[in-house]
């Protein structure tokens, strides 16, 4: 549990930030909480020759809503989204998906931007990020660039983001009404990771579902949209039996299935297909 | 002796823990000498391997570095890491504390690499090339029994390391008369003890004195300094061990590693101070592991539920080596096979085989967990297969409270009992009866609802030195000092048990001073009195025992003085509230006065040696064996095989209770870890002998939010073994608990036609199970 040795800064600023990482290119990583970095590198299961820790930039955590849109700065940590106010009356998803990443330490050291460029398979974060269509700013010495999360998770631990790139902010649009949500997840019981983790946000008009999207982590080597277990229940009524054939094809999206000590790739499909009959049968119950 | 006095009996918050709590004690690696080297350990990555060639040459020239060893460079210099554990025909393979041109386990160590900082250390440490040449690995214990099996130590001819019998009475009789047969196979998943603080080693040699000071996290420092001292072939006078605060044993810190030897070796070599501070991915590798048997019980039973008789044959996989006490362990499960319960004959052949992966030792219960998991594992398969209540089956064959002590077919003296009180007691607690209506109406809406118990008996307070591998005894002086301080230094070395606090307890009361007057002094063999160290629940029930009859000997001490300078005789003296009464004009001395004038001196009667202090080594009798009952209900997702535990009940009977508020700290902490074993927590080695688990991402020890509402109460039976009739509560918690968790869940099962499932209930095991 050694690492190796490394070259750390500490810029203040978003631009000096930039500055280091286009001087240090692919040598170079950015350091946020440290949750999943510091044990790869104590592992040695990564040497990274430069580190430039973001978290003395003070203008990167922070909770925007303004006109529509809720702005959060990409070191805002997973605790602090869960308890913001502003977050749970505009967009509760966020709240409580970030109340259930890890434990309490975790929440209070871990970053939204981390977890989101880091793409653990198992990490909740996507879950929500994909259900919400939310964007991702990267900004580079190049400028500034806006990503989907539809086009940003590229594959186990591989997102969009190019060498001398930082994430710096998360946007969502939120309607003045927030659509009804929730965030199920069964905890790996060693990690906390996700076993599987279904983010549901959706629109009703009487029993009827006008709107729904649905993203699922923990099951494949990346978090995906359901969007056969969507495309079924758009329009539909919903009741037992509709969710019920819907959420039977949530594991039709994913590209593959993981299997572990912890779930076989099977049992991992099937929690994927309750979890996701649960999460809009949750939703719904909001609506 | 009286309780429920001043401090003894009351739930006095433990005086550790401020600092604790704090980040204020020091623990090994806290304690920084100048010009400290560090040690790191290249350890290998195959679990059987030869070693053709190690080349160090690119480490010994990184930067930073001071030495390099490897297996050649020790060899003949330190001596083989022991085993205390006897047994007859034992093959104790001998284990350098460098591989000797094989590896034998993944994490095995090969050689040690010496630098000006832990980092430098690492980074050479990357350097070393080995030539390993890939042996058949055999991870699986019944394999490694089989005769074909490829073999570990060569030397042997094959991997049994022994084959131990134990139990009496007529067992062929038994089964050939029973109405029935119930058997079950089980396995006990291997352990990881997993405690906060990983082990670590700071080793300083003074080459003039001839010196050797080890700062070990341990819980035996005085078994170390003699095993490191024979290691090293120093006399054992000149090495200090020191156990400073020690984050946590479990079990695991009850051994000699190499390292302890190994540091020591190289701070004589190197004339410096070397610290090695064990990682967490080490831990998980290469300290000992727990459980890890595989059997079949069968239990004799009449259509009555009467049993008759009890057999085991179990297959304990003992990992590579023997550490310190591996083959002892499961000896402690042949100890243990009566349970609760009047059985006539017991059988228990076990055989131990070695494997390659990581020794099996003393992990929190060690043996007793699993004789209780079985046992009370079997009595539920006995009662569904006679359609009795498993409570009324347990209640027929219980040893009744009148019958103690009761000796057992497995040949143990069962010291004091009431086992029908805490269940009474346990059963009120839930209202049994009710409970089991609720689970009717549950099943009849589909709901998957199970009611687990577990009585259990287990043995501790370790012991008659004719029953232990090293002394079972434990020793205390008590010293009261000229200001009327009491220093006590314990041979015990507790590691989170509080007896910092319980012992200060005990001494306050006995000597009517204030606890906070009392210091309590362990770890530190340059200090204490040789002692045998803290595990086996051993602390009060021995070395309180020990502390009792030493302050005993200091009242008695501090009376004749008294009497002297009251001009009366002892005998018209008592001693009560700190203060010697009884005296002519009502002249009073306290024992503070006393100790002053013992010190002073000034006037003595004639025979009298100056000072206030004694000493005594307590040797006990016999084990304690505390008892209880433990009650869990649960209730299952039908959809995913989730499992939530909706009420626990442990009603313990640990004797009488000096910090109740400790003992509950102890339930609860072994209910946490009995409750891993249940439901998460397992070592898992793949068919290559590759650790699986080898991160706490993948290893699930407990934490506090997994962990379900305890309700506790207590039955008190105190013991007649030691005069504080105390049985000791370490252990309990582990080994009541697992069982009535496993009956539970497979209680609720009971429609779905499951009979058993083997542990950790993973949700899709459970689920599976459902579904099958
Ligand atoms: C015990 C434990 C339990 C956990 N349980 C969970 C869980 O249940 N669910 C869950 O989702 N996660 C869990 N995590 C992971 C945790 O949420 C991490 O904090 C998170 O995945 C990474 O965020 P971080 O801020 O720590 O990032 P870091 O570890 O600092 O960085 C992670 C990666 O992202 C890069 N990076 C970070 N920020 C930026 C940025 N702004 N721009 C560009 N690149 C960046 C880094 O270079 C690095 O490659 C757990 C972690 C631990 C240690």
């Amino acid at each position: 549990m050694i690492p190796a040795n490394f070259e750390y800064h500490a810029p203040t600023t978003v631009d000096e930030a930039i500055g280091l990482l286009a001087q240090h290119g692919e040598d170079c990583k950015v350091l946020a909480g440290g949750h999943s970095l510091i044990p790869a590198m104590k592992l040695r299961l990564t040497q990274i020759p430069v580190l430039v820790d973001i978290g003395k930039i003070g203008d990167l955590s922070y909770i925007k809503v303004d006109g529509g849109t809720i702005s959060i700065g990409a070191m805002t940590t997973h605790g602090a989204i869960a308890s913001s106010d502003e977050v749970k009356q505009h967009c509760p998803l966020l709240a409580e998906c970030g109340g259930q990443v890890g434990d309490q330490q975790v929440r209070n050291r871990g970053t939204l931007g981390g977890s989101l460029v880091h793409a653990d398979p198992a990490a909740d974060w996507p879950a929500a990020i994909l259900a919400l269509n939310a964007e991702v700013v990267l900004k580079s010495a190049n400028g500034e660039r806006v990503v989907k999360a539809s086009d940003f998770f590229v594959d186990m631990l591989t997102t969009d983001v190019q060498p001398g790139e930082l994430l710096t902010e998360i946007r969502v649009s939120v309607p003045a009404q927030p659509k009804a949500s929730a965030y199920l997840k069964v905890a790996q019981a060693a990690s906390g990771f996700a076993v599987v983790g279904i983010a549901a946000q959706l629109e009703m008009d009487g029993d009827t579902c006008k709107s729904i999207s649905i993203g699922v982590t923990g099951l494949a080597p990346k978090a995906y949209r359901a969007s056969s277990v969507e495309a079924a229940l758009a329009g539909a009524t919903l009741d037992d039996a509709s969710v019920s054939a819907a959420a039977a094809k949530a594991d039709a999206d994913a590209s593959d299935a993981m299997g572990d000590i912890h779930a076989s790739e099977d049992y991992r499909r099937h929690l994927a297909r309750v979890y996701a009959k649960r999460a809009v049968q949750a939703a719904a119950a909001k609506a | 002796m009286s309780f429920l006095a001043k401090y003894m009996g009351q739930r006095v918050k433990r005086t550790e823990d401020p600092r604790l709590i704090q980040g204020i004690g020091h623990y090994v690696d806290d304690i920084k000498l100048a010009d400290t080297l560090h040690v790191v350990i290249l350890r290998s990555q195959y679990a059987h391997a030869k070693i053709n060639s190690i080349d160090t040459s690119a480490a010994k020239n990184a930067p930073g570095i001071v030495a390099v060893y490897t297996g050649a460079d020790i060899a003949g210099k330190i001596g083989n890491i022991p085993c205390a554990g006897a047994l007859p025909g034992l093959k104790v393979p001998p284990m350098a504390v460098l591989a000797q041109g094989k590896v034998v386990y993944v994490g095995h160590p090969v050689a040690a690499v010496v630098a000006t900082d832990k980092y430098k250390a690492k980074d050479a440490a990357d350097l070393i090339e080995v030539d390993y040449e890939p042996l058949d690995v055999i991870s699986d214990g019944e394999a490694a029994a089989q005769a074909d099996s490829p073999v570990i130590h060569e030397e042997f001819g094959d991997n049994i390391a022994f084959v131990h019998s134990a139990g009496s009475g007529d067992v062929d009789a038994a089964f050939a008369t029973a109405d029935k047969i119930v058997t079950q196979r089980l396995n006990h998943q291997r352990l990881a003890p997993i405690s906060i603080e990983p082990r670590g080693v700071l080793a300083q040699y003074f080459k003039g004195e001839g010196q050797l000071n080890l700062w070990s996290s341990t819980q035996i420092p005085h078994l170390m300094r003699t095993q490191v001292a024979i290691q090293l072939g120093i006399a054992e006078n000149k090495v200090r061990v020191v156990t400073p605060e020690v984050g946590g044993g479990f079990g695991c810190k009850l051994n000699v590693y190499a390292e302890e030897a190994l540091l020591g070796w190289v701070s004589m070599q190197l004339n410096k101070p070397v610290k090695w501070i064990e990682g967490r991915r080490e831990n998980l590798q290469c300290t000992i592991h727990g459980r890890s048997q595989v059997g079949t019980v069968e239990v004799a039973v009449k259509n009555d539920g009467t049993l008759l008789g009890l057999r085991y044959n179990v297959i304990a996989d003992l990992g590579a080596y023997h550490q310190l006490l591996t083959p002892a362990i499961p000896t402690l499960t042949g100890l243990m096979l009566a349970g609760c319960y009047k059985i006539p004959a017991i059988q228990m052949n076990c055989t131990g085989v070695f494997t390659n992966k990581m020794a099996t030792d003393a992990y929190r219960g060690a043996g007793r967990p699993e004789a209780t998991y079985l046992v009370e594992r079997i009595m539920d398969r006995v009662a569904q297969e006679l359609g009795m209540d498993p409570i009324a089956l347990r209640q027929k064959n219980f040893i009744q409270a009148d019958e103690f002590p009761y000796t057992t077919a497995c040949g143990v003296t069962y010291d004091s009992g009431d086992y029908e009180a805490a269940l009474a007691k346990a059963m009120d607690i839930v209202d049994y009866k009710k409970l089991r209506e609720e689970q009717a109406a549950a099943r009849a809406v589909g709901r998957v609802m199970g009611i687990g118990v577990s009585t259990y008996v287990e043995i501790c307070g370790m012991g008659p030195s004719g029953a232990m591998p090293a002394g079972g005894w434990e020793s205390a002086t008590v010293r009261v000092e000229p200001t009327g301080k009491v220093t006590v230094l314990t041979g015990i070395s507790p590691h989170g048990q509080g007896e910092e606090t319980s012992f200060a307890q005990i001494v306050g009361d006995m000597l009517g001073v204030d606890m906070n007057d009392v210091l309590v002094i362990h770890g530190d063999t340059s200090i204490v009195q040789y002692g045998i160290g803290t595990f086996g629940s051993r602390g009060l029930a021995v070395g309180g025992a020990a502390l009792v009859c030493a302050t005993e000997k200091v009242v008695k001490k501090a009376k004749t003085l008294a009497a002297h300078l009251l001009g009366t005789d002892a005998d018209s003296l008592s001693f009560e509230n700190g203060k010697f009464v009884g005296a002519p004009d009502d002249k009073v001395l306290t024992i503070q006065e006393v100790a002053l004038a013992a010190h002073t001196a000034a006037s003595i009667p004639e025979d009298f040696e100056p000072g206030l202090s004694a000493q005594h080594f307590f040797e006990p009798k016999n084990f304690t064996y505390p008892s209880g009952t433990h009650i869990c209900v649960v209730e299952i997702d039908k959809d995913t095989g989730d499992i939530d535990i909706k009420r626990y009940v442990a009603v313990d009977d640990c004797g009488n209770q000096i910090n109740p508020l400790i003992v509950q700290g102890q339930v609860h902490g072994g209910i946490a870890q009995g409750l891993a074993q249940a439901l998460f927590e397992e070592v898992v080695y793949d068919e290559n002998g590759q650790l699986i688990t080898g991160e706490l991402m993948d290893y699930a020890v407990p934490k506090a939010f997994q962990v379900p509402h305890y309700e506790l109460d207590h039955a008190v039976t105190p013991t007649p073994v030691n005069p504080l009739g105390a049985k000791g509560v370490g252990e309990a918690g582990t080994i009541g608990s697992t069982p009535s968790i496993a009956n539970a869940v497979i209680d609720a099962l009971a429609p779905f036609g499951v009979q058993h499932i083997d542990l950790p209930l993973r949700p899709e095991k459970v689920w599976r199970a459902m579904n099958a």
